[in-house]
Order: C-alpha cells, then sequence, then structure tokens
C-alpha cells in the first residue's frame, strides 16, 4: 500500500481549501492527496471541521478559498449531483418512502437506465454487501446493520471515483461496529474504489486506513499510515488522540531528559529543536514493562518503584494504576496478555520499567 | 352551516325561556325588519309601560323559517308583509288570531285596515293589522337613465349598469311590465305558473344586461351613489334615502304599476306575553309613535294622521314618486296561497342557472 | 376488569361532555335530516315518507349541475391551494430561520383575525369596479378602463382559496418540517435533480400533509357559503346556497335536508376516493393536523 500510494494516480486532491463562518474558521487551509483505490481516514475530535471538509468535497458547501480537483477535474462551480463522488451520510439518509431496491437504484434511475438493468445492477450490489434478496423490504424493515450496507450500496452502485463516508458506524453498537469495521475493509479492497472516510474513533481509522489525517481545529496535525502515526507522532495532539498514553506535563532538563510537574525526572528520545523549557511527555501503557522483582527491569533507562493503586479489570484491555513511590506521580501500566500479575494487589510494591524512546517529548 | 344555525337559534330559544324562568320583568319578544323599533321607541315604551322589547332583525321568508322550527314559539310579536300571514298560518299553524277588541281599532286608517283584514282572513278570523305600507319600482340615475318600467331595465344602453334582486317580486314585476296579471293567477297555479315562466324567460334574456343579482341593500345603494348602477329594481325608502343625497336619483313607480306590501303585526301562536304585544301594537299606533318610527323605517303608516307628525322632505318625494295615477295604480300583493313560493323558486333557480 | 372501577367511572365522565356533544349536536340532527329528507308533503301539514326529493335531485338537471359546479370549483380550488400552499410552506418550514420564520408563520395567521364575513368583504372593496385593484390595473395601462373584476367563478375562487389556504399551510409546515434534510442531500448527490427530488422525496414524504391540507379545503370550500354568495356572480351557484335557499326561503325542509344529505355523501366520497387514489390512510391525514 505504501508504495502504490507513490505510483498511483491522484483521486481528490484538495488544495488550500478554507472554510469560514461569522468569526469562526471551521476550515483552515487545508491541502490533501488521495491516491486511487486507497482508503483514506479523517479522524479528529467533534467539531473539528470533519463534515464540513467532506461537504466541501461532496459539493454541498462552496469553500471561501482554494480548489478541489477530483479525478484531475477542478470542482469550482460542479454542482453535488454531476460530481464524481458519492457520500454516506452521517445518519445514512435512506430514503423510507421507497423500498430497498428502489434507494440502491434511484441513483441509477437518474442516469436513465432502464428498469431491467437497475434491478439487476441493484441487486448485484446487495448480494456484494451480503444482503442478497431484500430489494423488496421496506427500510424500517431493516436492523442498523443492515441500513449500514444499504446505504453504502447505494452509493457504490454508481461506481463513483471516490466514495465519502461521515461516521457512518457511529449510529451501531460496539460489537456491530467492530463487524463492520473489517467488512468496510474487505468491501473496498474487493471494489477498489477510492474511500475517504471520516471519523472520531481512533480504532476505525487505524483499523480500517491506508493512510490518516488527524485534524483538529480546522486543520491536519499530522497525515501519515496508522504506524507513523501510533509509533512516531509529530504533536502533543496526535501523541494524545492516537492511542492511549500517560500524558506527564513538566520541563525539558536538556535534549534527552525532562522533569515532571511532580519531580519525577525521565530520559527520553532526544527532542529535536529545543532542549528546554515546558514540555508533554507520552508513555504508552503498554511499553512500560511491570515486575514484581527489580532485577527484571535492569536493562530499562527510567526503573521506578511504585505501589499498585487500582486494577482495571477490562480482558485484553487490563491496565493497572500505579503511584511512584517517591514522587507519587501516577502511571497506567497495561497487564500483560499472559494474565501474568492479574493476582496483584491494592498496595503491594512492582517495578516498572520503561525505555527511554518510549519517552516521546513534545513543547508547548 | 345551515345546520349549525338551526341549533343556534334552538339555542337561543332556550336561552329567551332559561332568561323568562326567573326574571319577573316583563318582556316582549319583537322579531321584525330593521328600523321597525327603533331604540328611541322602545326605551319610551319601557317607560311607560315597564316591560322591555328584545328585538329580533329578520324578513318575510326568516319570520317564517324561524317560528316554522319551533312550531310558533319563541316570539310574542312579529310583523310579516300581509301576504305572507295565512297561508304559513294554514300551512304550518305559526299565527294565532288576533282580538280585534284589544286593538285600538280607531287608530288606523279604516280603508287600510279593511283592506288587511280581507287579505289575511282565514276561517272567519283576521291574522294581521297594518302597520307600515311602501312600494318596490324603480331607482334611477336620472342624469344618466331614463328607464320608466321593469322592462327598460333590459335595454342595451344600460348593459352592465343596472341590477334586480333575484326574489319573487322582481318576477311579478316583470309580468305586469309584459302586460299579465300575476295576482289574478294566485288561484289558478297553472296560469300562474305560465306566466312566471315567461317573466323568467325575459329575465334570463335580460341577465346579460345586469350588472348582478343584488343581495345586499348597502351594495346596490353604494353603486348607484358612485353611479356603477344607473337603474335597478328597488323599495321606495332607498330610492328616496339616495334622492335626500342627489335629486338627481329617483325612485319612480314603475308604468306598469308599482307594488305595494302592507307589513302587519301578528301574534305567533305560542306567543307567550299576549298583553304585551297588543300594549305594544296600541303603543305604535299612536300618530305621533308611528310618525317616529315611519321615519325610522322610511315608510309610510296605516295610522289617521301619522302624516301630521310626518317629515315635509318624505311627502315630498312621495308625491314625487306618485302622481294621483301611480298612486291608484299600486298592485297591492293578495295573500299567496301555499305551494306558489315552489313555482317562484323553480324559475329563479333556471334564471341563476341561465347563461 | 368488567366490573365499574372508580377509574373507569372517572374515564366515562370525563368522556361524557365530548359524547354528549357528538350525540346532541352531531349525531341527533343528522339523524332528524335523515329522516325529513325520506318524507313528502301531501297536503298542508300532512307528510308521507318517500324518496321524492332524491328524485327531484336527479331528475332535475339545475340541481345536478349545481352540485356538480360547487365540487369541481371546490376541488379546483384545493388543487390551486395546495400549488399555492407549497412553496409558502417549504419556505417557512426549511428556508426561514429563527425570527424570520415566526414573522412569517404570524403573517399568514393574519387575515384569520378577523372574522370571514370582514375578510370576504375586504376582496369587494378591492375588486369591485371603483375598488383599488382595478383602478390600479388602469393606472398603469393594463386595461383601457377600470373592469369589474368581482362577480365571476375566478373571483369566487381567489376568495375560496383565500380563506382556506390557512388550512392547507399548517399541515403542509408540520409535514415538510419533519423531513430530514440530508434525505434531500443524499438524493441530490445521487444525481437526482429539483423536479426528480420534489417528486420522489419530498412530495412522498408530505403526502400524509398534503392529504390532510387538501381534506380541510376541500370540505371548507365545499361547505362554505358566504364566499360564493357575496363574490359570485349572476349565475353562480353554489350547493350550499342552494340548501339554504331550499331551507329558508323555499320553506321546503324535505328538499334541504335532501341536499344536505347529498352534500355530505359527496364530500365522504371525494375524500374516500382522494385517499384511495394517493394511498393515504385516514388515519394518517388526521393526525398531521
Ligand atoms: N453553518 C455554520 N455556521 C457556523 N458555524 C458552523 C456552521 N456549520 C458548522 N459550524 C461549526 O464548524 C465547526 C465544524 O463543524 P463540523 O460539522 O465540520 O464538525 P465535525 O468535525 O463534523 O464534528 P462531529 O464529529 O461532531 O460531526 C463546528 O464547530 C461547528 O459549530
Ligand atoms: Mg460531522
Amino acid at each position: 500500500m505504501q508504495t502504490s500510494s507513490n505510483t498511483a494516480p491522484i483521486d481528490l486532491s484538495v488544495q488550500e481549501v478554507s472554510k469560514h463562518y461569522t468569526n469562526f474558521t471551521a476550515v483552515n487551509r487545508l491541502s490533501l492527496d488521495v491516491p486511487k483505490g486507497s482508503f483514506f481516514s479523517i479522524l479528529g475530535p467533534s467539531g473539528c471541521g470533519k463534515t464540513t471538509l467532506l461537504r466541501m468535497i461532496a459539493g454541498f458547501i462552496t469553500p471561501d478559498e482554494g480548489d478541489i480537483v477530483i479525478g484531475g477535474k477542478s470542482m469550482r462551480n460542479v454542482a453535488p449531483n454531476r460530481r464524481p463522488v458519492n457520500m454516506v451520510f452521517q445518519h445514512l439518509a435512506l430514503f423510507p418512502m421507497m423500498s430497498v431496491g428502489e434507494n440502491v437504484g434511484y441513483g441509477l434511475a437518474r442516469r436513465g437506465l432502464t428498469k431491467g438493468e437497475i434491478s439487476k445492477k441493484a441487486d448485484a450490489m446487495l448480494e456484494r454487501v451480503g444482503l442478497p434478496g431484500i430489494a423488496g423490504k421496506r427500510i424500517d424493515q431493516l436492523s442498523g446493520g443492515q441500513k449500514q450496507r444499504v446505504a453504502i450500496a447505494r452509493s457504490l452502485v454508481l461506481e463513483p471515483t471516490l466514495l465519502l463516508l461521515d461516521e457512518p458506524l457511529g449510529a451501531l453498537d460496539l460489537k456491530l461496529r467492530e463487524h463492520m469495521k473489517l467488512e468496510l475493509k474487505q468491501l473496498q479492497n474487493e471494489v477498489g474504489t477510492t474511500f475517504v472516510y471520516i471519523t472520531h474513533d481512533q480504532s476505525e481509522a487505524l483499523v480500517m486506513s491506508d493512510r490518516v489525517a488527524v485534524m483538529n481545529k480546522g486543520q491536519f496535525e499530522q497525515v501519515g499510515t496508522p504506524q507513523e502515526l501510533y509509533y512516531h507522532p509529530k504533536t502533543a495532539f496526535v501523541a494524545g488522540f492516537v492511542g492511549n498514553s500517560n500524558r506527564l506535563e513538566g520541563v525539558l532538563t536538556n535534549a534527552a531528559e525532562g522533569k515532571t510537574a511532580s519531580g519525577l525526572t525521565l530520559a527520553l528520545t532526544p527532542t529535536q529543536p529545543a532542549s528546554s523549557g515546558a514540555t508533554s511527555m507520552f508513555i504508552r501503557p503498554e511499553t512500560i514493562a511491570l515486575s514484581r522483582q527489580e532485577t527484571e527491569i535492569a536493562s530499562f533507562a527510567n526503573r521506578l518503584p511504585c505501589k499498585v493503586e487500582t486494577l482495571f479489570f477490562d480482558g485484553a484491555n487490563s491496565t493497572v494504576q500505579v503511584k511512584e513511590v517517591a514522587t507519587g506521580t501516577q502511571l497506567h501500566v497495561a497487564l500483560p496478555h499472559t494474565g501474568q500479575h492479574s493476582d496483584l494487589v491494592p498496595g503491594e510494591t512492582v517495578f516498572i520499567g520503561i525505555r527511554a524512546e518510549h519517552v516521546q517529548a513534545f513543547q508547548g | 352551516m345551515l345546520n349549525h344555525k338551526l341549533k343556534l337559534s334552538a339555542g337561543a330559544v332556550l336561552a329567551v325561556f332559561a332568561f323568562h324562568a326567573q326574571a319577573d320583568e316583563q318582556v316582549l319578544r319583537l322579531l321584525t325588519w330593521a328600523d321597525y323599533a327603533p331604540q328611541a321607541v322602545v326605551d319610551q315604551f319601557k317607560k311607560e309601560t315597564g316591560i322591555s322589547v328584545e328585538v329580533t332583525l329578520s324578513n318575510n321568508e326568516e319570520m317564517i323559517s324561524k317560528l316554522r322550527a319551533t312550531g310558533g314559539a319563541g316570539y310574542d310579536l312579529v310583523n310579516p308583509s300581509q301576504d305572507r300571514i295565512t297561508g304559513p298560518a294554514k300551512e304550518f299553524g305559526i299565527y294565532q288570531p288576533i282580538d280585534l277588541k284589544k286593538v285600538k281599532t280607531a287608530n288606523f286608517i279604516p280603508s287600510m285596515l279593511e283592506s288587511t283584514k280581507k287579505v289575511t282572513g282565514l276561517g272567519g278570523k283576521v291574522y294581521g293589522v297594518p302597520l307600515f305600507w311602501g312600494t318596490d319600482g324603480l331607482v334611477v340615475n336620472s342624469a344618466k337613465s331614463k328607464a320608466a318600467d321593469y322592462s327598460d331595465l333590459c335595454k342595451p344602453e344600460y348593459a352592465g349598469k343596472t341590477a334586480v334582486r333575484l326574489k319573487r317580486p322582481t318576477l311579478i314585476g316583470m309580468a305586469f311590465s309584459m302586460g299579465k296579471d300575476p295576482f289574478k293567477a294566485y288561484a289558478n297555479p297553472k296560469q300562474y305558473e305560465a306566466i312566471m315562466t315567461a317573466a323568467g324567460d325575459k329575465l334570463i334574456s335580460c341577465k346579460k344586461n345586469l350588472k348582478y343579482f343584488w343581495e345586499s341593500k348597502d351594495q346596490l345603494l353604494n353603486d348607484i351613489r358612485n353611479g356603477e348602477v344607473v337603474a335597478a329594481q328597488m323599495w321606495d325608502a332607498g330610492g328616496w334615502k339616495l334622492n335626500t343625497e342627489n335629486a338627481t336619483i329617483k325612485f319612480i313607480a314603475p308604468k306598469s304599476g308599482a307594488l305595494g306590501w302592507v307589513d302587519t303585526f301578528a301574534i305567533p301562536s305560542k306567543a307567550k306575553n299576549l298583553d304585551a304585544a297588543y300594549k305594544w301594537i296600541n303603543f305604535i299606533s299612536r300618530p305621533e309613535i308611528a310618525a317616529k318610527v315611519a321615519k325610522s323605517a322610511g315608510s309610510f303608516t296605516a295610522i289617521k294622521g301619522a302624516e301630521n307628525f310626518m317629515d315635509e322632505v318624505m311627502k315630498k318625494q312621495l308625491a314625487e314618486s306618485f302622481p294621483p295615477a301611480a298612486l291608484k295604480n299600486i298592485k297591492w300583493y293578495p295573500a299567496i296561497p301555499a305551494g306558489l313560493e315552489e313555482v317562484d323558486g323553480k324559475v329563479l333557480d333556471k334564471i341563476k342557472a341561465s347563461n | 376488569m368488567n366490573t365499574l372501577t372508580p377509574k373507569r367511572l372517572t374515564l366515562y365522565l370525563l368522556l361524557a361532555p365530548a359524547i354528549l356533544w357528538l350525540l346532541l349536536l352531531i349525531i341527533l340532527p343528522h339523524v332528524g335530516m335523515g329522516m325529513i329528507s325520506f318524507r313528502e308533503r301531501i297536503g298542508p301539514g300532512e307528510f308521507a315518507g318517500s324518496l321524492k326529493q332524491y328524485r327531484t335531485f336527479f331528475e332535475e338537471p339545475l340541481y345536478w349541475n349545481t352540485f356538480v359546479r360547487t365540487a369541481v370549483m371546490s376541488l379546483i380550488a384545493t388543487i390551486m391551494a395546495l400549488v399555492m400552499a407549497f412553496p409558502v410552506a417549504w419556505t417557512i418550514a426549511k428556508v426561514a430561520k429563527g425570527r424570520l420564520k415566526a414573522l412569517m408563520l404570524a403573517a399568514t395567521l393574519l387575515p384569520f383575525w378577523a372574522s370571514e364575513l370582514v375578510r370576504t368583504l375586504g376582496w369587494l372593496i378591492l375588486l369591485r369596479g371603483s375598488g383599488v385593484i382595478p383602478q390600479f390595473l388602469a393606472f398603469i395601462g393594463v386595461t383601457d378602463q377600470p373592469v369589474e373584476l368581482l362577480y365571476h367563478d375566478a373571483t369566487i375562487l381567489v376568495g375560496l382559496i383565500y380563506s382556506s389556504l390557512l388550512f392547507m399551510l399548517v399541515p403542509l409546515i408540520n409535514a415538510l418540517e419533519t423531513l430530514d434534510d440530508s434525505l434531500i442531500e443524499a438524493a441530490y448527490d445521487l444525481g437526482g435533480n429539483r423536479l426528480n427530488i420534489l417528486r420522489k422525496i419530498i412530495i412522498p414524504h408530505a403526502a400524509p400533509g398534503i392529504a390532510a391540507g387538501s381534506i380541510m379545503v376541500f370540505m371548507l370550500t365545499l361547505g362554505n357559503y358566504l364566499t360564493p354568495v357575496v363574490l359570485g356572480g349572476k349565475s353562480s351557484m353554489w350547493f350550499t346556497e342552494q340548501i339554504y335557499t331550499q331551507f329558508i326561503t323555499r320553506f321546503n325542509w324535505e328538499q334541504g335536508a335532501a341536499f344536505a344529505f347529498l352534500l355530505l355523501g359527496l364530500s365522504s366520497v371525494l375524500v374516500w376516493l382522494g385517499l384511495k387514489i394517493t394511498g393515504q390512510r385516514f388515519a394518517d391525514a388526521m393526525r398531521r393536523t
């Protein structure tokens, strides 16, 4: 995937696009390229401007500045119904007054296909999304997941250059969401359509995407593969937003060492420009080694004796909250999946080890 | 809608009963025309007799319909036209005979009283005594029209500038102007129907010429004032009212004769306060009171000596509109036998529907 | 379950006024009317059961024509009211926001603060030969002379539509307000154009509101008495006028009652047909009002 993005033509190119509302800028000089056939996600907190950006691409909002190029053509003055783009809406927007088949066939009918062709194509697309033979059902007879698939089928059947999806899984319950995540990814692989996917759920973005843009306050903080974002966040926002982290505020004492407000000194990944000043330090819970014997963590740059405070059992995601003995700094530590240490009790003394490269510091 | 009206009037009747049950105060429930019971006269009556008058405004048809709905209850005294009494009295039993001993008959012009007694007589009993009389004729803007008879309203030179009411007097008047006598034919339904049909056909052919069939008096008077209508069939009081404002507008008796009506006192069969009813009749028939009411109504009374109290202008207008020959030529409505209205109705419907 | 618990008794007592009202003011008069309509006068104060009144209706083309004319004009008025109300309802429900919306709603209600009679007379003043509109038309040169705009069928239609527009607007606004904007956007996104979206999305969604509004306007115009009488011309016949005439000026209660029943039947049949054709359910439509 990484390689294909270098060679494949660009399907969507957003160039220096802005959208201002009265004394509020929703999207701020934002640029973005999405290669053909890729799954591109935009990840950001609520209100950061994701929907605004997507609606500009779809054509429902006109950008105040910049241009949007789809399939090599500028979309200036092109109405939504003439763009080679289709959208799956945040709340799906299925037509309740039509049957499932009519929903899926709606766009085809607008293109002037015959009834026979329409129903053939609609049936085939419904089968593709795993819903064979439901063309005659009413929308209100469908389950949440089925509606989801119909909404996607309705757009995909038009074979758009670009499919825009605005948090389409938001309304589903957790189990179904997990399931649909995988299914959507697989579907994209099969049809090969370029997907631009919006979400505020980092797990969705990480699982499905070839590339993810992390958005904040109308701008991209970082664009990269899920792995890059997870392991090499470029800003404090990305480090905090993608995955879980222990966040410790403090100051840099030199380029490779920081001191938290609580007084704990930590060896860390050497920071780039500055070597002093206020900093935020991030440590992922799963990078922290935990042991009852001090000897087992001897090889770590940071070795801290701690007291166990609370155990959070959550199956594979179980963590323990510990308190560093000397400074009282609180840290979350992931428990090994082997079940080791599941017998920890509050008040017990443990030792934790953290490598310097797993402590990421960001200025500001 | 209509249903609603009936319900409302039924409700009103109930309310009146309820009111009566608890009030000792004497009340006269009068069903009459607009202007027949001016407030000043009502107040004076109350002062003299202690009886208060509840006035309900109506017209000939509604009077009959209202009383019919209650079988003659709800009112103590009514003022229907004399030709509309014996028919409904026989058909619906809504009136009771008048006890002439209780009426100060000396107050009335004898010839008129006699004539009304005859017209409203049924089975040897009398059902009405006269109050006012008036005529139906033409109101003409003499500067713009020389119309002299009903048929002149159909002349092309007045196209779009004439109006009539779509009611039976128009048919009757038109029949007279065609040289027929519908009153004579009252007793002969076949002949009557033929006459009315002919009059109806004449009006159908004339329809294009008419601006409209007028419904509201004020609408017509306004359009005559501003010149949109130059000649129309109307009753005398309206014509004289305009004449007072503008001398070029005149009320004229049509060549074939004005139609004369007499409004009377009649007593509903289930009237409650007979005493008050007779008191009111005798009160109104005092010349000075009759003159007051006459001025309010713009009509002439059947009361002796009332002319002494009458307005000079009205007397002059009467003289101008009715030279002696015209006065003699007035065609007075005889009593309408029951069922004739159905013939009129069919003809009127046909006129309205024609194109 | 079957015993009269205090709770049930309370319920019945609470319902009693409504039931009494229904019985006394709606059902009883209609039963009475029905009985009157099936009799015939055979002599002074004497009546016998008969179908004569209904036969008269079918044999006399005049009554027939009036009946059909009333129905057709009511239908035209309903359709025109719908066509006129729709854009207004759309603007109020979807385009206008905040204060403007409240203002527009108030503006549509404003004429109804005056009585129907006053409103109808208002048209009289505007449209008559010496009235404001004809004078204005002559002044700007559209017509040579002021023309009489009153007393045409078109005038009646204007009056009817004007006096019933609100009853079309309110259910339409209600129906359109519940339309999710994203449905329209989705249709647009999928290649639909305005006309198509109107036909396939907006109208089907608003259908119960359209049905409700149309039923009300149709019933109101069909049963209207004042407007056709005041604004109508020399040949304007309206069926309610015919009923009034039969009852009040002809003293023919039997015929009037039969006409009233026929009108009731006509409106019921037409409403039923309308719902049938558009595939709406009466209960759905009524919930919209
Ligand atoms: N018409 C508008 N006028 C003013 N501000 C607006 C308008 N539309 C959106 N905004 C603002 O723009 C910002 C971005 O909105 P947008 O809908 O793009 O957020 P989002 O990232 O999609 O959020 P969510 O995840 O909650 O859907 C929000 O703060 C919103 O309040
Ligand atoms: Mg959004």
